[in-house]
């Protein structure tokens, strides 16, 4: 098995290093920093954390009042309250105001597992994805989180980054370069493209390796920057292959799958699927059953590109 | 202690000329919010001229006093406010709401000097301002903040959120101002979801708590000074205006909080502030 590690681990590593780095970087949180580990940065710099209580709205407040101050806030909370309840805080005190604001969605996707429906958030990148502004950050792994981290430190502009709660297997290597903005293929391929964000990377590596025993040749994208989505590299691809499958733990409804038909439909319309939960709550369960039961798996993804190519799957 | 007899004049001419701009801006527009604006004319006027530690040259310099207008729709009063203490130009005021100006409906934190942030969705401001509050304790600097609320928008949670947070933190440098005019924008505050008690309430959650007649250049001067004086927890000052205040057929009236005077009542207007 894949070596793994809690996104949000990386994310706290990342967050200290930069931390002893620039005194700039204030941490808030809205009671849940032994949740999100920004207790480690607490621990560290206990003048620099600001635990702002059960309060999203407030906690995005303050975080843009300290952008005005001239810091670098980061304002963590769980993905769902924080883009649901702090929605409009982000559109009028941050983006609005161009403030220098860093909103980190904790409890990505399932990783919240057995708290249930009200804890799932699948409409976070829908949401953040319609303030102007806002660039949405969606890391695969929490070696690439790091780098993400660090990135939407030096971005001057309001960022929205979706970490995730459960260790997930190491799928991004630590020399590759990031960028924000920039697509990264992962495999090369001419029969279809899958373009995936988060970590359903690792589902996607995993079906387009399949994929090609078949006789499949499968692109692989991966998109940790939905917005803004590297345009160029989808209209490339999708320009070789005409067929496109997306893949995200999140709703198909207004996030990477809606992310890349706008891209699509406007410049290169190609035969398109979008994989991610189906307009729907999530329900309580260990993430790996989630997963299972939302069809977030390889063996989706080959199903669903035999399907698209017109190939007769034998089950 | 009472102003001077010279700065008082200072201020009864100066409210005054703001008051005329307000209704000239509103008439220009032919939309806007005169009434929240006229009762916040004395607060906002002495606040700026007499106690924020701002350079109009130097609109961003970092260790300014802040002011957050969390009642942002009162922008009539507060871009003259802005303009006659010299941040941009006082002729500026008559492109109110033009669409190719930058003095829109409700300010914008980006392009127009002397605004710390953008607002007019309501109960945000006081987060805001404890976020500087906070960062100047962190830096150590004396610089304060400021927010203006209106006494509807208190119905906003996040005004309670934000109050929890101010005094939490000790926030001495923080300093809340409550235009009390008692009107909000369908009717009477107290026959919409009334905040009896105000006082109390603002005790209630930690804070130094000044009850003054918002009119009264000293007595709004005095407040601002015991704001100042006031150490290991924030000041709330409850200012009890009256809406459209200057403007007889404005006064107490919930229907001139969003409506522009026409040009027959603009005439009217003016020569009630002559």
């Amino acid at each position: 098995m894949a070596n793994q590690e809690a996104p949000r681990k990386g994310f706290a590593d990342a967050l200290i290093r930069l931390g002893e780095k620039h005194d700039n970087l204030v941490v808030l949180d809205a009671d849940c920093a032994k949740s999100n580990m920004t207790n480690l940065y607490k621990n560290r710099f206990p003048e620099r954390f600001f635990n702002i209580g059960i309060s999203e709205c407030d906690l995005v407040g303050t975080a843009a009042g300290m952008a005005v101050a001239g810091k670098v806030p980061f304002a963590n909370a769980y993905a769902n309250f924080l883009t649901g309840r702090a929605f409009d805080q982000m559109r009028i005190s941050v983006c609005y105001s161009n403030n220098n604001v860093k909103i980190v969605g904790h409890n990505a996707g399932t990783s919240a597992a057995q708290e249930g429906a009200t804890h799932l958030p699948l409409e976070d990148i829908s949401l953040m994805r319609s303030l102007p502004r806002m660039t949405v950050i969606v890391p695969a792994d929490a070696v690439e989180m790091e780098k993400a981290v660090e990135a939407a430190y030096y971005h001057e502009g309001p960022i929205y980054l979706r970490v995730g709660k459960l260790p997930v297997p190491i799928v991004t290597k630590k020399e590759e370069p990031f960028k924000i903005g920039k697509a990264i293929k992962y495999r090369e391929g001419s029969d279809i493209t899958i373009i995936s964000t988060g970590i359903m990377l690792d589902e996607s590596l995993k079906a387009a390796g399949e994929l090609e025993k078949q006789g499949v040749s499968a692109e692989l994208l991966h998109i940790h920057t939905i917005k803004p989505i590297d345009k160029e590299a989808i209209i490339a691809s999708a320009a070789k292959t005409k067929h496109v499958i997306t893949v995200e733990e999140h709703s198909i409804i207004g996030g990477l799958g809606s992310a890349v038909a706008e891209v699509l439909s406007e410049n290169q319309p190609a035969k398109l699927r979008r994989i991610g939960t189906n307009d729907r709550f999530g329900v309580s369960g260990k993430m790996d059953e989630l997963l299972d039961l939302f069809e977030l798996r390889a063996h989706r993804i080959i199903s669903t590109a035999n399907e698209l190519l017109g190939h007769r799957v034998t089950s | 202690m009472d102003f001077s007899k010279e700065k008082g004049e200072f201020y009864n001419n100066l409210t005054k000329t703001i008051r005329r701009h307000i209704v000239k801006m509103t008439n220009h527009a032919g939309s806007g919010h005169p009434g929240g604006s006229l009762s916040a004319t004395e607060l906002m006027s002495v606040l700026f001229f007499e106690h924020m530690n701002v350079d109009p040259d130097n609109p961003d310099w970092q260790d300014r006093d802040c002011f957050f207008l969390s009642k942002g729709h009162c922008t009539p009063v507060f871009y003259s406010v802005l303009a006659e203490k010299g941040f941009f130009p006082v002729e500026e005021l008559m492109t109110f709401r033009d669409v190719d100006g930058r003095l829109h409906g409700h300010p914008c934190g980006e392009h127009i000097p002397g605004v710390d942030i953008s607002s007019g969705s309501l109960g945000q401001g006081l987060s805001v301002a404890n976020g500087v509050g906070l960062i100047a304790k962190l830096d150590g600097s004396n610089r304060r903040s400021y927010c203006m609320i209106g006494d509807g928008e208190l119905q906003e949670g996040q005004v309670w959120e934000a109050a929890m947070t101010t005094a939490h933190y000790n926030l001495d440098n923080v300093c809340a101002i409550i235009d009390w005019n008692k009107i909000q924008l369908d009717d009477f505050v107290e026959n919409v979801k009334g905040v009896k008690n105000l006082g109390d309430k603002f005790r209630a959650f930690g804070w130094h708590v000044v009850e003054i007649d918002g009119h009264d250049i000293h007595a709004v001067n005095e407040a601002y000074k015991e704001a100042k004086r006031t150490k290991g927890r924030p000041t709330a000052i409850l200012a009890h205006t009256v809406k459209g205040k200057g403007v007889s057929f404005m006064e107490d009236t919930h229907d001139w909080h969003g409506m522009a005077p026409n040009d027959e009542q603009l005439e009217i207007a003016l020569k009630e502030l002559a």
